[in-house]
Order: C-alpha cells, then sequence, then structure tokens
C-alpha cells in the first residue's frame, strides 16, 4: 500500500457518486448520441467480463476449481437463478471441491 | 403524494430491500476480506462499503489499495467499474415527479445499485423516494455489515473457506453479466471477447506486468468502443436491460 487509505477512499465515494448524481439532477432528456449510448451500454458487461476471467481461477487454490464455478454459475444465471444463489453455489462449489477433491 | 402514500411507499420499499440485504450479506463479506487483505481496517472498509455501494467498483478498488496504485489509477478504476450506474441515473432521471424537491435527486444517487435501482424502477409510473428509500435503509446496513463482518471475521476463517467466499464476488459478477448476454446476442459475443482478451493480457509477457484494474480500464475502453461503433445500440431499454440492435449501420457514428 503506498497512498493514504482515507484518501482512497475519498476518491471511490466522490468518483462512484459524482457518475450517479450528475445524470440525476443534470441531464433530465435521453443521451442523444447513439455512439456513446452505445458504449455506455456495453461497458458493464466488459468491464464485469475482465474483472471474472481469469481472476476467478487465480482466487482459488487450484485453477480448475475455479473454471468449473464459473461454468457452474454461468449455467445457473443463463437458465434464470438469482444473483444470490450464483453466488452460494458458486462459493460451495469451490469449498466441496478444493477441501475434498483436489 | 400524501403523508400516508409516503409510508406505504417506505414499507414497500422496505420489504423488497430485505432479499437484497441478504444477498448483500454474503456478497460484501468476501470484499471484508478482500479489504483485510488489501490492508483495510473494519473502519475504513465499513465506511467505504457505507458511501460507495458498489460491489465491481469496491472489488477493483480494494484491489487497487492493496497494490498501491496511484491515486489517478483509482479514479480511473473506479470511473470505468460504475459507468453502468451513469445509464440507469439516466433511467431514473426520467421516472422522477418533476416538482419533486432537489435534494431528493441528491439522496437517490447515493443508493443507485443493481438491485435498488432493479426494484426502483420494477414499479410502474413515477418513483416516489420514499419507495427507493425504504430499499436502501435495509440494503445499505446489510452491505456495510457484511463488509465489517468480512474484514473482522475473515481473518479467523480457515483458509479454504475465506476463498471459497471470496468466489460469492465473481458469482455475483457472472448473474449480472449473463442474463443480458442470453438474451442479445452481441452482449454474449462481448462477454466471451472480454474473458478471452483479459486472458491473453494477463499472460502475455509485458502486458501481463499491467495491473488488473489498468487491464480493466484499458480493455474496457477498447471492447466497448469497438462494439459501439460496429454494433451501435438500436433502442435501449435500461430498465430491463434489453438492447436492440438495427441490422444496417446508421447514419451518425455507424462503421461501415
Amino acid at each position: 500500500m503506498s497512498g493514504n487509505v482515507w484518501i482512497y477512499v475519498l476518491i471511490m465515494f466522490g468518483v462512484s457518486y459524482a457518475i450517479r448524481v450528475l445524470p440525476l439532477t443534470l441531464i433530465r432528456k435521453e443521451i442523444k448520441n447513439r455512439t456513446l449510448r452505445s458504449f455506455l451500454y456495453y461497458v458493464p458487461y466488459v468491464t464485469l467480463a475482465v474483472m471474472t476471467f481469469p481472476a476467478i481461477m487465480d482466487a482459488t487454490a487450484t485453477p480448475a476449481a475455479g473454471l468449473i464455478a464459473l461454468a457452474a454459475g454461468v449455467f445457473l444465471a443463463w437458465i434464470g437463478r438469482s444473483m444470490f444463489e450464483v453466488a452460494i453455489v458458486a462459493v460451495v462449489l469451490v469449498y466441496v471441491l478444493e477441501r475434498f477433491l483436489f | 403524494m400524501n403523508r400516508e402514500d409516503n409510508i406505504r411507499e417506505f414499507k414497500r420499499g422496505f420489504k423488497n430491500g430485505i432479499p437484497i440485504a441478504l444477498g448483500y450479506l454474503a456478497v460484501s463479506f468476501a470484499l471484508g476480506i478482500l479489504a483485510a487483505e488489501s490492508g483495510m481496517s473494519a473502519t475504513q472498509a465499513g465506511v467505504t462499503s457505507f458511501l460507495v455501494l458498489a460491489s465491481a467498483g469496491q472489488y477493483a478498488g480494494f484491489t487497487l489499495v492493496g497494490a498501491g496504485g496511484t491515486y489517478l489509477a483509482m479514479a480511473g478504476v473506479i470511473f470505468v467499474a460504475n459507468m453502468r450506474y451513469m445509464l440507469m441515473s439516466t433511467s431514473l432521471s426520467q421516472r422522477l415527479y418533476p416538482e419533486m424537491p432537489f435534494f431528493h435527486r441528491l439522496f437517490m444517487a447515493w443508493g443507485i445499485t443493481d438491485e435498488i435501482f432493479g426494484v426502483s424502477i420494477s414499479s410502474p409510473g413515477r418513483i416516489n423516494p420514499r419507495f427507493t428509500y425504504g430499499a436502501m435503509a435495509i440494503a445499505i446496513p446489510g452491505w456495510t455489515v457484511g463488509t465489517i463482518l468480512g474484514v473482522i471475521v475473515g481473518n479467523v476463517l480457515p483458509q479454504d473457506l475465506v476463498t471459497a467466499l471470496s468466489i460469492g464476488l465473481y458469482g455475483m459478477f457472472i448473474a449480472i453479466i449473463i442474463p443480458p448476454a442470453k438474451k442479445n446476442k452481441v452482449v454474449l459475443g462481448l462477454v466471451i471477447i472480454s474473458m478471452l482478451a483479459s486472458w491473453v493480457f494477463s499472460r502475455m509477457p509485458g502486458l501481463g506486468n499491467l495491473s488488473e484494474g489498468n487491464r480493466t480500464i484499458i480493455l474496457t475502453i477498447i471492447i466497448a468502443g469497438i462494439a459501439a461503433f460496429l454494433f451501435p445500440v438500436h433502442e435501449i431499454d435500461t430498465t430491463s436491460g434489453r438492447a436492440d440492435q438495427e441490422e444496417a449501420p446508421s447514419q451518425n457514428g455507424g462503421a461501415s
């Protein structure tokens, strides 16, 4: 850790709050620029996908356990299970796999 | 909006917030563990969770604290990881009473998360801010307490259990990206390409030295940027998270 933690906290709050409060207070009409709108639409999916893989394999002691948890999570989310269920199943799966199988 | 309406809306929001809070407890517990690993105290992590209310954003932020990133990198990472809230905030702005006092916008903005936004927007018509406040009143403590517990108890839990719990965050990310990917082939393609690109970036000599936060920013701007030009979204319905693409490139900004 090199910076002051409270300054990190302040930056996290400042930037995340600005993102949320500016459109709500300033933009009363829909954004017209289609490319910008499209970009904003795609951003979360790309960001979360980049953050999930390969990190999920690096977070587990055995990469295969993370990979199996990813596959199970994708399957459950695909068939419409809730975020809570997907998260819990991934957790239990990794625990059981790493403790008893790998 | 009379007084009884306001109380009823708050209660309704609170009730809708209970399952959110339970999910938040489990997920933010993993965030607390990550915060502790990054050298943050329970107070620091708890205050961050209370103020920031962002799963992916805090994940990236805590990781950066641990890695000792620059303040600029922190701002960039938080911006990119939370950009989706801009769309939600924009969408929410269309659903508020125009004559509503301004300070409500300031408070409601704080509570824009995937889940609170989701329940707020789920009922038809204009949104009474008390509904959102009701959901926030239970969901935000859940998120904060879970984080603090993660910092404190995470250290005394066995390592294999801690590892397993930290996977909960990835489970949550998967649950956010997969349902829209199922409905939209472009999003599905982007999710696959993003994961592959992230994997290649992290394993390549040179590029592998990039921090996770910087890799996220660079890949997001490149991949989402190219996608915005190649597949401009025709109609965005942020309420349901669905988008329809036009077959032909558009006149304004479509790549040909």
